[in-house]
């Protein structure tokens, strides 16, 4: 190659670096997580020994949704410096999708077989009516709303869990991001629209069956004879599979120019207007994917759960997510991981009576109520001395060797 | 004309900073503003690339006749106009290369950018460009770890890699060495004679050694303009300006 006017040989480029060997942190950590999925396979009630119960396999599964939803709020947040404090109302969305399905599919085989032995066989308008009054009469209500038109259809209602998070993130995005809203506002902004619609999803005539919310969605139509054990294990994949997809694709967006252009975003977005760049499609980009992910998360977490429910959307729940990332260290995916994976973990074993109580003689410490201080304690500490969080040891052991 | 601004008056808080200015840029071109604080000349910048908008007056673009105050800051840096700010504004997080390889002449919007690789012109353009700035030995470094000048370098450098028509240049020469500002200089002038630069300054001696026409702001609006032996003889230029 020569360059036509000097005709000096032009320097060769630098050799094209294969993403994945290139991102060493990428290759760890899916060696770690392939591994960590072997051993509680191996360990499960379903394939192998039956060490791990069923109930901590879904645990773990659910864990790693929320690792997913954690990496996608470092994303947004740690690289593209978007404090989105409303990234659960995304997940949420994910869950509820998918769980319409489940419920509705669920009812329809219950009432099909309960009709079965009629002695007219039940008209499809009927068979619609019975499964309107099981979901809804809970509610109050007989019939199905609008919202459920595409329920039966597990294709739509998976097209959803992208859809419906992607949408709101798009125009809600599009509406503050092009008004220059930036900074503790768009934060502000965000814990708005989780809050409205956890309060609107509260409300029985919302559609999806007011505080009590989707439930039984544990038991996967089609399969309801197969052992939970059996579908924990399946979900548990599913996550781990998801995580993994999840975060190859994020580290993939950020290791070139497009992760250089949002973390200058981040760091002086009105430079990076004057190279150029529209800064607010790129946010725009950012914001919408990171939901889109959440709410895949999400689809994924809510059948182990078992149930879905407004106040799973309520604004404390994203503000966790920032304390996790935080905790984990931003900036660094593997960082969002270790945040969610450790605090959730602790948050579940302290507040399920796992712990012990700590007798100080004249005190008990009953962490069900002592573990929201120990989180908050936690993360003013990490805030003050450990800015870079848990994944900032990594630099320490790597300026060591 | 490749630039041309006409009658444009902005009020900040009922302090009128630019008042009824007109000022048109050639092609190629190097043009030095000069003036005391708060002449406006900063502001004209802002409005020249989008920052801030006038409240009367007109900004033409090109001899198309482009109106830039209907477009968004990076729009117009799309259009061909690059700036350099007062104070060094580099992505001190990222490499020389990274802060280099961002400001380069490709597409901008996020599609583009999320499938771009690099290839053997872009990579050629950087060494070229780290060259011309002295950073060559140290695009692996993070921009945060330069020195002031270097760093102000490297933002000339990334001006350059947009490849633009005009370039706003505001006070290159703060802080640097006088070594480092006769190699400023250099720059600056080469690149004028393939485009348009105007350079805010305040040292009269880099002024003098750049050998341009000079604008003097006074105020918010041009005071004086021609050599600048003509405009430092000029008694209200150094009334306002020169004798304090």
């Amino acid at each position: 190659m020569t360059d036509i006017i000097t005709g000096d040989p032009l320097p060769a480029p630098p050799p094209r670096r294969s993403f994945l060997r290139h991102n060493r942190a990428a290759l760890w950590f899916m060696a770690l997580l392939s591994l960590f999925t072997l051993v509680v396979t191996l360990l499960s009630e379903a394939v192998g020994t039956g060490l791990i119960s069923t109930s901590l396999v879904k645990i773990l599964g659910m864990t790693l949704c929320l690792c997913l939803v954690a990496v996608a709020m470092d994303v947004v947040w740690g690289y593209c410096g978007i404090l989105s404090l409303g990234h659960f109302a995304f997940f949420g969305l994910g869950g509820y999708a998918v769980g319409m399905w489940l419920m509705y599919a669920r009812a329809e085989i219950i009432i099909r077989d309960s009709l079965a032995t009629a002695e007219i066989p039940p008209t499809e308008a009927e068979v619609a009516d019975a499964v309107g009054s099981q979901i809804f009469g809970v509610v109050g209500s007989s019939e199905l709303p609008a919202l459920w038109a595409f329920a039966h259809s597990l294709p739509v209602q998976l097209a959803m869990v992208v859809l419906a998070p992607g949408l709101l993130a798009l125009v809600f995005g599009w509406l503050a991001f092009r008004s220059r809203v930036t900074g503790v506002y768009l934060s502000i902004l965000t814990q708005a629209m989780t809050l409205a619609l956890s309060l609107y999803l509260f409300q029985n005539d919302s559609g999806l069956r007011g505080n009590n919310g989707l439930s039984g969605l544990q038991n996967i139509p089609g399969h309801l004879e197969t052992p939970q054990a059996v579908i924990a294990m399946w979900f548990f994949w599913g996550s781990a599979l998801a995580l993994a997809l999840g975060y190859v694709l994020f580290a993939w967006i950020l290791s070139d120019k497009f992760g250089s252009v949002i973390r200058a975003i981040r760091d002086n977005e009105a430079r990076v207007r004057f190279l150029g760049y529209h800064v607010e499609s790129y946010k725009l980009f950012v914001f919408t994917l990171t939901a889109v992910i959440s709410g895949i998360a999400g689809a994924l977490y809510y059948p182990q759960a078992g149930i879905i429910n407004p106040a799973e959307i309520a604004p404390i729940a994203s503000i966790y997510l920032a304390v996790w990332v935080a905790i984990g260290g931003r900036g660094r995916l593997y960082g969002a991981v270790l945040g969610a994976a450790v605090v959730s973990l602790l948050s579940s074993w302290l507040t399920g009576g796992g712990a012990p109580d700590i007798n100080l003689g004249f005190y008990v410490i009953e962490w069900t109520e002592w573990w929201l201080v120990l989180l908050g304690v936690g993360f003013v500490a990490v805030t003050l001395f450990f800015p870079r969080g848990i994944g900032g040891l990594f630099d320490h052991f790597a300026k060591e060797r | 004309m490749l630039l041309e601004v006409s009658g444009v008056s902005v009020t900040f808080d009922g302090f009128r900073a630019i008042n009824d200015l007109s000022i048109a840029i050639g092609e190629p071109e190097l043009r030095a503003v000069i003036g005391p604080n708060g002449a406006g000349k900063t502001t004209f910048m802002d409005i020249v690339t989008g920052k801030t908008r006038p409240d009367e007056g007109r900004v033409r673009w090109t001899s198309h006749g482009i109106d830039l105050l209907k477009m968004s800051e990076s729009a117009i840096a799309r259009a061909g106009i690059g700036r350099k700010f007062q104070k060094p504004t580099v992505f001190e997080e990222q490499s020389v290369r990274d802060n280099l390889s961002m400001a380069l002449k490709n597409r901008r919007d996020p599609f583009s950018v999320l499938f771009w690789r690099i290839a053997a012109a872009d990579h050629a353009r950087i060494l070229e460009l780290a060259e011309e700035i002295g950073l060559s030995n140290r695009l692996a470094d993070r921009a945060g770890a330069l020195s002031h000048g270097q760093k102000q370098w490297l933002e000339i450098g990334m001006l350059l890699a947009q490849d633009p028509r005009l370039l706003l240049v505001d006070e290159p020469a703060a802080g640097m060495t006088p070594s480092e500002r006769a190699h400023t200089t250099d720059l600056l002038r080469r690149a004028a004679r393939t485009r348009a630069v105007v350079v805010i300054e305040h040292d009269m001696e880099f002024v003098r050694r750049l050998d341009c026409r000079v604008s003097v702001l006074h105020e918010g609006s041009v005071l004086a303009e021609g050599t600048i032996d003509h405009v430092t003889r000029n008694q209200q230029v150094i009334d306002v300006y020169l004798g304090r």
